[in-house]
Parts: structure tokens; sequence; C-alpha cells
């Protein structure tokens, strides 16, 4: 954040890398939904309705890839002896960006079983675990808004992400043991009865490489606020210290309470 | 002081408050009674509950899980004794097995009683076969469900707004002996399946339980800390 | 890992593990910042602290008093400045610290179902005192016989107070750390108190007490701080200075 170290008061969080990338995102998404939407040819058995995989299976790429990402980064700052603030921070952004692509999944997900299938909830493997992960980071989210120095959330939040890498597979893992007691495996997952070849399958690489950029591009503007938003509390902590110092003063000098000097960042989240 | 004797201290004390407060037994044991007459209430066929009895003791236990979790760090709290324990230089891990083994036993205790109220008013019998899956699954999953609730009942004790944290960090978490410790109860009560059928499931649980006496072991002490 | 030994083993001076030489600081704060929430407790405070001294922190409610015993314990991180207690740094070595120090809180730190000799033994066991320490500890503090097998929870206040003090004995700390520690007790409890401080002061320890007990505390202390909006005033009043170190050890004496 150049701008924040010479003491500017305007910041923003886009950087001519981030405009970049967000271009090439957008051309990428209107490439995909005109491939999704209408190029690519519909399903032999499910008709237009497998057009929603494109939207489904890249959100669940992007939100098991986030889950990675948040305990990777969390590991980072745990073992690293540094101990660096901005892999808490990535941790954290990568945490929300991945709620909300879970999100996206189970609801389309959901949306594509009642087309499909005619039921909203099928209990298989993957969409189940996706629900545990989707509430086991609303938990993490939870956790890091419990307040108190980063360096206290950041340890909180970087052992529940390590124990969630613990407990995810397991759950998995469980889950698919057993639906395998229940013979409808094969009859309902999700794309068992699409023949994924030609155009079809190059829409759907095609799309996770676009969500994937998405992702890129949002992890990195939110891990920038979030950089700026601990700036801004530690300033907000200068003025608290310089204000409860003033406590000590006799009344009349009360009035010269000195004011942090540095001044209060306005920053704009930019494209 | 050795590390052993620290947590058998700890695990002894949590025990004799226990044992001397009877609050689990008072009152925990009674909601999770009640909570198995409840289903009766609600699900009203009595063919249907005696299959799916195991599911409906697991179900109680987890319910009771989280009573016995926020019991077990309220006896630290009530007098400022989380702090004093900090203090005393307990080594974390320690503290761990200690309070670890207390609530171990309360909740086999707890899913003792919840099986006789599982024979007695669902009608479920225990297949003489199916007598050591049941004890390997109690046992494990007793484990198991103590060390994650100690674990993550550490993170949620203390400051206020915190407690409320407790179901939701632990419910999706014990799944696994939620799915694998009914299973095995099922072929053990002869609910369904056979008894050979059932071990894998125990041994679901048995994994379950290392993985987060491990885990917990390492983790517990950077979760309590402030 | 066996830190609450070697802790105890160094309170017998047998293994250095946080021990200091007389002359050295036991407590030395530099612009410390502690922060409870988002609020600064401790607004960048710097003391130093000798031992065998008996500190007294003077201060208004809400001045910060608490919070710096806790932070002296190793119980809070520090968010600024640094900081060492008995040769352990705040910053990184917290849990090293803590065996070596015995906290007296607001509250007490008792099990109330369990009698008193069961809680001073379990905090005597946890430092690997004997039956006979323990036994000492509760005869010192009036607790023998017929007191010590009641729960604790049927004690009078003041009789809690004295047991979380015998227990305090059992740890066999290093630096004692107290809040308001005659509250609660009677005149001849209070004496007590005032007489087992000098005592652990006499014998090597080093000891910080937050009271508003003026009449107590001031003949007791060897040193005193004013502490006020997280940070420490010269007991002269006037001047403000932040980050001055109290008047010496006859600022007590003077009443």
């Amino acid at each position: 954040m150049a701008d924040m170290a010479t003491g500017r008061t305007t910041a923003t969080t886009a950087t001519a890398a981030t405009r970049t990338l967000g271009i090439v995102t957008l051309v990428g998404v209107a490439w995909l939904i005109v491939s999704g939407l209408l190029v690519s040819p519909a399903d032999v058995n499910q008709g237009e309705s497998v057009r929603i995989l494109y939207l489904h299976a890249p959100s669940a790429w992007v939100a098991y890839l986030a889950f990675v990402v948040t305990a990777g980064a969390s590991a980072l700052y745990l073992f690293t002896k540094k101990h660096s603030l901005g892999w808490d921070r990535l941790a954290g952004a990568s945490a929300e960006i991945g709620v909300l692509f879970m999100a996206v999944t189970l609801v389309v997900g959901m949306l594509w079983g009642r087309l499909t299938w005619g039921v909203f909830w099928r209990w298989d493997a993957r969409l189940t675990t996706t629900a545990f992960l989707f509430v086991t980071y609303i938990g993490y989210l939870a956790v890091r808004r419990l307040g108190g120095t980063p360096e206290q959330r950041a340890r909180r939040s970087g052992v529940l992400a390590l124990l969630a890498v613990l407990e995810i597979p397991l759950v998995h893992f469980s889950v698919k043991l057993w639906r395998g007691l229940h013979q409808d495996a094969t009859v309902l997952r999700p794309n068992g009865d699409v023949k994924l070849d030609g155009f079809m399958l190059f829409t759907l690489i095609f799309g996770v490489a676009v969500f994937t950029l998405m992702y890129v591009w949002l992890v990195l503007h939110r891990q920038r606020t979030l950089t700026a938003e601990d700036l801004l509390d530690d300033v907000g902590l200068e003025i608290a210290i310089a204000e409860r110092r003033g406590e000590s003063r006799p009344p009349d000098l009360a009035a010269d309470v000195p004011r942090s000097d540095r001044p209060r960042p306005d920053i704009t989240v930019g494209f | 002081m050795t590390w052993w004797r620290t947590a058998w201290l700890i695990a002894r004390r949590d025990l004799l408050v226990e044992w001397r407060s009877r609050v689990a037994l008072n009152q925990v044991f009674p909601f999770a009674g009640i909570v198995m007459v409840m289903f009766g209430f609600a699900i009203d066929d009595t063919r249907l509950m005696e299959s799916i009895a195991p599911g409906l003791v697991m179900v109680a236990t987890m319910f009771s899980l989280l009573v016995l979790v926020q019991r077990s760090f309220a006896l630290e709290s009530e007098d400022g004794a989380l702090d004093a324990l900090r203090t005393a230089g307990v080594s974390s891990s320690a503290l761990f097995w200690g309070k670890s083994i207390a609530l171990a036993a309360q909740l086999a205790a707890l899913q003792a009683l919840l099986i006789v109220l599982a024979v007695v008013l669902y009608g479920s019998s225990v297949r003489p076969a199916g007598a050591p899956l049941l004890v390997a699954t109690w046992l494990s999953g007793s484990w198991g469900l103590a060390t994650v609730g100690t674990l993550y009942g550490g993170l949620a004790a203390g400051a206020r707004g915190r407690e409320t944290l407790l179901p939701l960090l632990l419910l999706p978490v014990v799944a696994p002996v939620l799915i694998g410790a009914t299973r095995a109860v099922e072929a053990a009560l002869g609910a369904r399946g056979t008894v050979v059928d059932g071990w894998p499931w125990m041994g679901l649980v048995a994994v379950f339980a290392v993985v987060f006496c491990v885990g917990g072991t390492l983790a517990f002490g950077p979760l309590i800390e402030e | 890992m066996d830190t609450v030994a070697d802790g105890a083993d160094a309170a017998k001076g047998a293994d250095p593990v946080g021990a200091v030489a007389p002359a050295d600081p036991v407590v030395v704060l530099d612009d410390a910042v502690a922060v409870l929430g988002r609020f600064p407790a401790l607004a960048g405070i710097s003391i130093t602290v000798h031992r065998g001294e008996i500190v007294w922190l003077r201060g208004p409610n809400g001045a910060g008093k608490t919070t710096l015993l806790r932070l002296c314990a190793g119980l809070l991180p520090l968010a600024r400045g640094t900081g060492r207690v008995l040769g352990c740094d705040l910053a990184t070595e917290r849990d090293r610290l803590r065996p070596l120090v015995g906290v007296l809180g607001h509250r007490n730190g008792l099990y109330l179902d369990l009698t008193v000799a069961e809680n001073v033994a379990f905090w005597g066991d946890t430092v690997g005192a004997a039956a006979t320490e323990v036994a000492a500890a509760l005869e010192r503090l009036g607790l023998a016989d017929r007191l010590a097998l009641l729960p604790v929870r049927r004690l009078s206040a003041g009789q809690q107070r004295r047991t979380a003090i015998a227990c305090l004995i059992a740890r066999r700390a290093e630096l004692w750390l107290l809040d308001e520690p005659h509250s609660g007790l009677d005149a001849a409890g209070r004496d007590d108190v005032d007489a087992l401080l000098r005592q652990a002061a006499a014998s090597g320890a080093t000891v910080m007490v937050a009271s508003h007990e003026y009449e107590r505390a001031g003949p007791l202390a060897t040193a005193v701080f004013d502490i006020r909006g997280g940070t420490v005033m010269g007991t002269a009043g006037g001047s403000v200075t932040a980050g001055a170190v109290a008047s010496p050890r006859d600022a007590g004496r003077d009443r």
C-alpha cells in the first residue's frame, strides 16, 4: 500500500495488477456466459439444465481452493518465525470469499437437483461435505470477529483453520462411507449422467479458470481492505492511547490531549 | 511434578467437583432423559422408534455434550480459576488431557444411561454378539467426543459472547462420530445390519478419537491463551 | 514437559531459570501497552521494580492497576512496548514466566465445591509442594482443623479470601501479584496479610499490591506507583511525566 507509506490521505486497493486481472476476468466471464449459455451443446440426457454445471462446478472448485488457501496461509502465519500478519489477512480474505462461493455452490447445486431430479437436496458426499465446510467457515469467521489484538485473532483463527483441515476430510470420508450404504450413488451423482467431452469439457475447464481468476481478484482486494482495516485499528489504538493518557492530566490541560499525527486514511476499494 | 501426575490431578479435581456438586447427575442426565422422552412424543411410532433408537441416543448425546462442556469450563471461570490455572504454569497439554479424561468419564456414564433408556423406552435390545461392539463404540465415542469437546470448549470459554459459539463450532465437527457411532450401535442392537458390518463404523469413531486426541493436545494451548 | 518442576527448582535456587541477582530489577516495563478488546487499559507504562520490594499500586478505579498485575503475571500479551519479568521476555516467554508468579485477583480462583484443604493441596501440588508445606500454609492462615474440611462454598467471604492466600503461599512464587488482598478480611486477617507480605519480601520474593486501603498499604509499601489513565504518574502529584518512576522506598513511610 504505497500510498499509506507516504502518508497521503487517500488510498485505493486497486493497482495495475488488479486492473489487468479484473479486465481479463470480465472478458473471461463474458465469454463463459456466451459459450455456456449459447454455444455449447445441450446434454443428451439432461437437456438445457446441464448448463448449470458451468456455474456449479467452478464455484465448488473455488470454494475448496479458498479453503486450502486459508489453511495454508494460517499454517504460514503460525509456523514461520516472522508471524507476519499478512498471512493471517490472506487467510481471512480467502475464507470470506470462500464462504461466498460455497453458498453459491450449495444454492446452485440445489437448483440443479430440483431441475434435473426433482429434489432440492441429495445426501451425496460432495454436497454434504460442502455444507459442512460452509458451516465450519461461518464458525471460523465468527471466531475472527471475537476481538482483541490482530495477533490474538490470527492465532485463534489460524489454529481453527488447521483443525478444519483435520476435520473436513474426516467428515467427507464419513459421509462417503455412509452414502455407500445406500445404492443411489451412481444414479444421483451430479455429473454422472453427463458425457463431458469436446466443447462442453473445454467450457467447463475454461469456467474453472475464469472463476479462479475471479477468486484471485476478489481475494486481492479483500486482503488489502483487511490490511487497511488493521492499519485503521492501529491508528485508532494510537488515538485511544493518547486519550487514555489524557485521563492522567489535570482537567485544565485535558483540552490539549495530543492527537496522533498520522492522518486518518481514506480508503476506497478500487477495480 | 510429572506430566501424567498433573493430568491426573486435573481429572481428579474435575470429577471431585462433579461428585460434590452433582450437577451433571442432577441436571444434565435428566435433561438427556427428557430429550429421549420427547423424541417419543414427536415420533410416535413404536416400530419406527426401535429402528431409529441408536440415532436418537446419539443426538441426545450431542446435545448433552454441549451442556457438559460448558459446565466443564464454567467451573473454571466460576471464581476466576481459569486465570489461576493459566498462571499455575500447568502445561496446557496436561490440562487438556485432564479435562478430557474427566469429561469422557461423564460422557460414558451418560451414554450408558441413554442406552438403558433406549432399551426401556424404545424397546431396543442388545444382541449378545453385539456387546463387544457396543462397548468398543461406547468407549471410543466417549473419548473422541470428550477430546473434541474440551478443545472447542476451551476456545469458547472465557469472554462474554463466546459461549454461544460452542454449538456452532462443535456440532459440525462431531458429525463423523454421529455417523459412525450410530451405525455401529445399530449393528450392535440389531436395528440394522449385522454385527460384522458394524465394526468398520466403530473404526471410524476410533480414528476420529485418535485424530482429535493428537490435534487437541497440540492445539489446546494456543486456543486458551489470551 | 517439566516447566513447572523447573520453576519450582528455581525457587529453591537450584537452577537459575528466571532467577535474578539481588540487585537486579524483577520487573522492567518500557512504554508497555496492553489492550482489553480495543481499549488500551495500559497506555504506555514504564516501571522498574527491584527484588525484595513491596510495591503499592495506587490509583482510581479503571486506572489499569488490575491489567498491570495481569500483564506482569504473563496472562496478557503486550500490544506495544517491551517488558521483562523475572528474566522472561513478555513478548515471547510468557509461559516460562507463569510458574514463577503467584496471583491473587479480585475473585479467589477457588473451586467452590472442594474443601479448603483440597484447594490448597491442589495449588501446592501444581508446583510439587510437600504435604507439610500445604499444612503449614493452612496453619499460617488460621485454616487448619475444622475449617480445612469444609467446602469453600460454605465459608464466609473473608475465610475464602484467606484460603486464596493460603493457595498463594503454597505456590512458592518469586513474584507476588495481589489485587485488593485485604478486601473481605477482618482486622486480624489484615494484620496477617501484612505480616505475610513482609515475610515474603524478606525471604527474597517481590510483592506488587494494588489496593485502595491507604492505611494498610502505605506503611507496608517500600515503593509507590500512582497509576492513572494506564500510565504512571509521579507520586509528587504535580508535574505529569508519563513514564516517570515513582519515588523510591521512603514514600510509603511518609504516612
